[in-house]
């Protein structure tokens, strides 16, 4: 973004990368592939690389306000001294936060979540479908984000992506306003669970399995990392790919 | 002997009315212990039309919504035969509504056609009431039997469903006697085609006294469930229509702001900053809920709207998966919380205190940790509680005054605020996927 501003352009959109986005090398995937896909549509966009800071969602989740505010305020001042209009996340933590709660603390923009952006994309037909694609037919289901479906009611979005794939969406048991978490909302993430019987992405596991899919989209980096690790200890050929990565590989871009 | 009946009747429900009051403004009163509630957005009209009349959010399970509705339209529709009920009761007459139209075809007409359609939706109640005792005893759906249930809960569920088999027995009592008494007078669906029949051995006077026994039955059985109910989770069905109107309609994912740190934070930044004059409330609220009074009215609202139905918990992941979470235990918590403080409060006056705190007492730290934010609980509920708004503040009362985080959010916190990510890499490396991306072009 600094770069830009030297050069004394003005970026249509702001990619907000988010840490996971940035730091773990799973989600690093999904945020090269969103960055693709911005290329191919010729969308001219920033980031604001080493300025950018955690939202502090989790910090929020977790209670600590104080934290949460001090990293809201600092992001504000950071967006608003770019003039930012608009923001396009892959993460909907960092996309719920964004959108929701920075307003109250004075930072107003445009939030859109990938997914949707994705899906303008393809109805614009800036996005060209490829006939025939890899996953053409194939079994896909979707794990809805709680940040992204019961948080803020996005649930068609991601669906309209898998079904311009020409996919064969199936759904598993708990979807949409139903969906069961993967378990790592609330700061969940970054701690282990208390006692019980299971951890919650093994019973989300048991859904992923149960839909016979091939593929477990997801729209979430948290959710990715979770479905992932479940799928895993199950020894499981199911693969988890995010919404974004999906179109990179049917288009081979 | 009908002044004497009117003279019971008329002391009776003054008393019983009386005390339906007087609780009620207990409740009320302790509703008001909370703080004040910041709703910008609130349902109104529209949700309380949608959920508590219209029982939308019930239809996200069908076989319960189906069942729930019959008892639900029963009730409402039979408000109609109490209204006769209570006039007679007041004046010592039989049938009021009856005798006023009797003698016209279309008059007389609409009353058996009120009667006899309350007398259909009687039945469907009933049958909806004995599917219900089945559901909880013998079939044990799994949201009925988890360990907040134990005791009193149980019991509270049952009795209700019990008493409204009794209402339902007395009515048709009175019908069928009524009918049997006087052949061809009315035309009651059931009363005269099913019940009547049935009673036609009896003598007169066993008639006469079965339809006194039905009426002053239902009639009592109806006063004594109004003064049962402030007690009861049945409470739900009076406070389900505020708990819509109040409900706050900003996206589901959104956490409700401390305006109080923003301006702390805010003078932090800048030293010329003087923040807008807060209210006394603001000024000395504590950082988060500690005990139930911290909690915003809307708060106990939900707590006292709550009918123990257990839809949240079922959805709860962390439940689902071992974890002591329960969200509808945070509810009957913080309402029986409240309602020590009121009793206390009452007892000693308004300093009263005690060595308990809904933090710890009531809800432990691990509860209170275990919950992921993910909305299920919230959007489960047919009368639009919100379990996480309260698990929230006091995580934040945890974190902020007792700083009991476990030590790992600690290391997210700590992260947070050194390298600006909630995990430990150099803020220097935030865009290097870029150059990966470069290098694979």
């Amino acid at each position: 973004m600094a770069e830009m501003m030297a050069a004394g352009k003005q970026p249509e959109l702001l990619f907000w990368v988010g840490c996971a986005g940035s730091f773990d090398d799973r989600a690093k995937k999904i945020t090269r592939s969103l960055a693709k896909i911005l290329h191919a549509c010729e969308i001219e966009f920033a980031i604001l690389g080493q300025e950018e800071a955690c939202t502090g969602d989790p910090a929020r989740r977790a209670g600590n306000e104080y934290l949460f505010q001090m990293m809201a305020l600092q992001n504000i001042a950071t967006l608003d001294n770019y003039g930012i209009k608009k923001i396009v996340t892959a993460c909907p933590h960092c996309f719920n936060t964004l959108k929701n709660e920075y307003p109250e603390l004075g930072g107003n923009y445009e939030v859109i979540h990938h997914t949707r952006l994705i899906q303008d994309l393809i109805l614009e037909g800036r996005i060209k479908m490829k006939e025939g694609g890899s996953f053409k037919g194939k079994k896909i289901t979707y794990h809805d984000s709680c940040y992204l479906g019961r948080a803020n009611g996005i649930y068609e979005a991601p669906r309209a992506v898998l079904e311009a794939l020409d996919a064969d969406l199936v759904e598993m048991k708990r979807c949409k306003t139903k969906g069961l978490c993967c378990g790592a909302g609330g700061a969940q993430m970054f701690k282990e669970e208390e006692k019980g019987s299971l951890r919650i992405n093994q019973e989300r596991t048991k859904d992923m399995i149960e839909s016979k899919a091939e593929v477990v989209a997801a729209a979430c980096p948290f959710c990715m990392t979770m479905l992932s690790d479940g799928l895993k200890e199950k020894e499981s050929n199911v693969k988890v790919l995010d919404i974004a990565e999906l179109i990179v590989q049917q288009n081979e871009l | 002997m009908q002044y004497i009946q009117a003279i019971i009747f008329i002391a009776v429900t003054l008393v019983t009315f009386y005390f339906f009051f007087k609780k009620g403004k207990e409740i009320y009163n302790n509703i008001q212990l909370g703080r004040s509630a910041d709703i910008q957005n609130k349902g109104g009209l529209k949700s309380m039309i949608l959920l508590a009349l219209g029982q939308k959010k019930m239809f996200q399970n069908m076989i319960p919504a189906v069942l729930h509705l019959c008892i639900y339209v029963a009730f409402v529709i039979t408000q109609i035969e109490l209204i006769e009920i209570f006039l007679d009761g007041f004046t010592g007459s039989h049938r009021m509504f009856f005798h006023a139209v009797q003698g016209s075809m279309a008059g007389e007409g609409m009353y058996n056609f009120v009667i006899s359609f309350i007398e259909v939706l009687s039945v469907l109640a009933l049958i909806a009431t004995v599917i219900f005792l089945v559901r909880r005893n013998l079939l044990r759906v799994p949201r009925f039997v988890m360990p907040e249930m134990n005791g009193w809960p149980k019991m509270d569920g049952n009795i209700i469903l019990y008493w409204e088999i009794f209402l339902v027995f007395c009515i048709f009592l009175m019908n069928g006697a009524d009918a049997a008494l006087y052949p061809g007078k009315y035309g009651f669906l059931i009363s005269d085609n099913i019940i009547a029949p049935m009673l036609s051995g009896f003598s007169e006077g066993t008639l006469h006294f079965m339809e006194r026994f039905g009426w002053w039955g239902h009639i009592l059985g109806v006063l004594a469930f109004l003064n049962y109910i402030p007690y009861s989770k049945h409470l739900h069905i009076m406070l389900a229509f505020p708990n819509a109107y109040y409900l706050e309609e900003t996206p589901a994912g959104k956490v409700e702001n401390m305006p109080n740190i923003t301006n702390e934070i805010k003078a932090m930044f800048d030293p010329n900053f003087t923040p807008a004059p807060v209210s006394e409330e603001a000024a000395n609220e504590k950082f988060g809920a500690k005990d139930a009074t911290d909690l915003t009215w809307k708060n106990l609202l939900d707590a006292y709207s709550c009918t123990e139905c257990g839809r949240c918990t079922d959805a709860c992941p962390a439940n689902q998966t071992g974890k002591l979470l329960s969200p509808r235990k945070i509810m009957m918590d913080t309402r029986d919380r409240i309602e020590e403080i009121g009793e206390g409060i009452k007892k000693e006056g308004k300093e009263f205190k005690d060595e308990k705190a809904l933090l710890g007492d009531y809800i432990s730290e691990e509860e209170v940790k275990a919950c992921t934010s993910c909305n299920a609980c919230v959007q489960e509920c047919p009368v639009s509680i919100n379990p996480l708004n309260i698990i929230l503040q006091l995580r934040r009362y945890m974190i902020l005054e007792e700083a009991k985080s476990p030590e790992e959010w600690n290391v997210m916190f700590n992260n947070i605020e050194n390298n600006m990510a909630p995990w430990q890499f150099s803020p220097m490396d935030r865009d290097k996927w870029k150059e990966e991306l470069e290098e694979a072009e």
